[in-house]
């Protein structure tokens, strides 16, 4: 149907990144107790700067409290940023030439709670309906749009459109919010840990129905997910996060082949091998992640990381990108750093 | 009864039905398994499988006001199912113990730690309390928790993620059982966490000759841990085989689906993953055949009749299939 395609013209074409972001901060302020003792700040957010191409899936990974899912909120303007900026298809979000209502009727968010993120209180369909009536369609065109969006997740409106949430089960409500995030024919779809409450066999569901939308609807994703070979599967590049910082970012092959941050090399060296003659033998990592409230000084891994030397922890090492998006924070890869392993040139590095 | 050889858990049958709601539940419907002393069995299914119904009936888990169990669990060729209340608290802790998905719920959180450790063992045992505190230290150093004295005195909420699992494996453990169940202990946590606490229970396993059942959703944590795995959907056990047959060789449709539906690895990007169609069957009116039969493409019409027998393909690998000649290639 026509009124399905892509409602919004590109504004900077094909070359421009639907989204940039820069320096982006958010850090919690926590509460004193009655003693005058603790408050602090959790740095969750701690500058980060990224973009995501048109039409492709960058997935997110990380471990808790990396700031992966803090990164999506500040990203819809759930939470306000404390610092930096967040540039939508060459417009700044939030300015005279993008509100943030018109910012929000492009993007949209999938969560991972599928009963959580409905309300009980409507029928499916009414829900799916509920965005675009905001935005000035009519009951009864949105109701048709909605029951046509149904049909393309894959659920029959005769049988599906008049029931309540609780009527389903979690994969059907799933198909729901994704197509209550389709209804505003948004260019950007978040997807926070979408299918990570799913089964397997229903995982693969959604994954596949993930694909298809993406490629009908010309959409972008941005995929969070802790479950790395999801990831692997479905992005077109990848960012690995470590306590509120990107530590790497690059093409989702080269990452997994040929991962270049010693964190990225033990999250992805932790996947459970599958092969029963070839099981992992030593952890690649000790103790759990630092808590972000205090996060270590310099390279905020060096606590952990097996390659560490003195100057990791005196200095925060950069992400130094190059032009193909190619990205890592390690004092290793950087000329003269001090560090015994820094190599010469960037191109010497695996 | 106790020849050495006997397997030390024997289930026999067992039927769990959930009765407290409107229409009666079969959570479980018929799963006989059996665990060699220093053995490690997966439990491996679906949401509603009835793998962790099945985990928690060897402890009588369940309320007895809302439940039935049916069948015999032999453990040790003592049967659980007919045990008294007073001989379940001695077999509790004792001689089978059980670590949780959530250590921050499975605790308790007004006292510390190693409180809880201390209890358990002296509930057991007539020994001193220092004698116990020595013991617990000694767990905390096995489980690797830094600074284990200080860490015996921390409540649960001061210790993060990983180290609570620790602390709850030592708990399990305190009483020196021969059986632990473990239910999901490492779905809560982080991947580079996760892989260092399966490793930590295939060592404790070996070390102290432990039989484990290990139930999960996550098939690579089972390959990483388990000896044997066994395949549960609508509360049935549908396939068993050592981990390396299941992996390479899987017979049951529903088994051969699951495995194809991961996406892991390099595998086949930018391609459709395959999918079950359908949903899993509603378990206050199963069919009187094999559950998995509406949607597997393989079904015959006497799929759909009775519930197909026990195939064993191999001494130790057996598929409860009547269309096992059609599955032989390897997926």
């Amino acid at each position: 149907m026509d009124n399905l395609s892509p409602g919004y013209e590109d504004v900077g074409g094909a070359a421009q990144p639907l989204l940039m972001v820069k320096n982006l901060i958010k850090h919690f302020a926590l509460k004193k107790d009655i003693l005058g003792k603790g408050g602090g700040v959790v740095r969750a957010v701690d500058g980060i700067d990224f973009m995501v191409r048109k039409g492709e899936t960058l997935g997110v990974v990380g471990e808790s409290g990396c700031g992966k899912s803090t990164t999506a909120r500040l990203l819809m303007n759930l939470i306000t940023a404390d610092h930096g900026d967040i540039i939508f298809d060459g417009q700044s979000v939030g300015s005279r030439n993008l509100t943030l209502k018109e910012f929000r009727r492009q993007a949209q968010m999938v969560f991972q709670d599928s009963y959580a993120s409905l309300n009980p209180r409507l029928t499916v369909e009414d829900s799916i309906a509920f965005a675009p009536q905001v935005h000035g369609v009519s009951k009864q065109d949105s109701i048709a749009r909605a029951r046509d969006l149904l049909q393309r997740v894959g659920l029959d409106p005769q049988r599906f459109a008049e029931r309540y949430p609780h009527e389903l089960s979690g994969g059907q409500r799933q198909r729901v919010n994704i197509a209550r995030a389709l209804a505003l024919q948004s260019r950007l779809i978040i997807l926070d840990e979408a299918v990570s409450a799913l089964d397997k066999s229903v995982e693969a569901q959604v994954l596949n129905l993930l694909l298809d939308l993406k490629e009908e609807f010309k959409l972008t994703y941005v995929f969070i997910s802790h479950d790395l070979n999801v990831v692997r599967y479905i992005s077109d590049r990848v960012m690995v996060m470590y306590l509120g910082q990107v530590v790497e970012i690059g093409e989702c092959e080269s990452l997994f082949n040929a991962p270049r941050h010693p964190y990225t090399r033990a999250l992805l060296s932790s996947v459970p091998s599958m092969d029963p003659d070839n099981r992992t033998e030593t952890p690649p990592l000790a103790g759990d992640p630092p808590n972000p409230i205090n996060p270590p000084s310099g390279c905020r891994f060096h606590t952990r990381c097996a390659q560490a030397q003195p100057v990791c922890s005196q200095k925060m090492p950069p992400l130094v990108s190059s032009i193909d998006g190619q990205g890592v924070a390690c004092w290793i890869h950087v000329e003269n750093s001090g560090h015994t392993q820094a190599v010469s040139t960037t191109e010497g590095v695996a | 009864m106790n020849t050495p050889d006997a397997p030390f858990v024997d289930i026999r049958d067992l039927t769990v039905t959930f009765t407290g709601g409107k229409s009666p539940v079969k959570a479980v419907n018929g799963v006989t398994l059996a665990v060699k002393r220093g053995e490690v069995v997966a439990l491996i299914g679906e949401s509603g499988s009835g793998k962790s119904v099945t985990l928690r009936s060897i402890l009588r888990l369940h309320n007895p006001a809302r439940s039935k169990i049916e069948g015999q669990i032999l453990i040790n060729g003592q049967d659980v199912v007919q045990l008294s209340n007073d001989a379940l608290s001695r077999f509790r802790g004792k001689v089978t113990s059980m670590i949780f998905q959530e250590p921050l719920l499975a605790l308790d959180p007004v006292y510390t730690v190693g409180d809880q450790i201390i209890e358990a063992i002296l509930r057991h045992e007539k020994i001193s309390r220092s004698e116990a505190r020595a013991r617990a230290l000694s767990l905390f150093e096995r489980v690797r928790i830094p600074s284990p004295e200080r860490r015996l005195d921390a409540y649960p909420h001061e210790m993060s993620g990983g180290m609570r699992q620790r602390a709850m494996i030592s708990l399990a453990l305190a009483s020196e059982p021969q059986l632990l169940l473990a239910d999901e202990p490492t779905t809560a946590l982080d991947a580079t966490v996760q892989i260092q606490i399966l490793l930590l229970l295939r060592e404790l396993q070996r070390e102290l000759g432990l039989s484990v059942i290990f139930v999960t959703h996550d098939i690579g944590a089972a390959v990483e841990v388990a000896d044997r795995i066994a395949v549960m959907y609508a509360g049935r056990i549908v396939e068993q085989g050592t981990t390396r047959t299941l992996m390479r060789s899987p017979r049951h449709p529903y088994t051969r689906a699951l495995l194809k539906s991961l996406a892991h690895g390099a595998a086949k990007k930018g391609t459709r993953l395959e999918t079950i169609s359908g949903s899993p069957p509603d378990l206050t009116k199963l069919p009187p055949g094999c559950a998995f039969a509406e949607r597997c493409a393989l079904a015959l019409d006497s799929c759909k009749q009775t519930v197909p027998e026990l195939v064993w393909l191999t001494p130790d690998h057996s598929a409860r299939c009547l269309r096992t000649e059609q599955t032989a290639t390897p997926i």
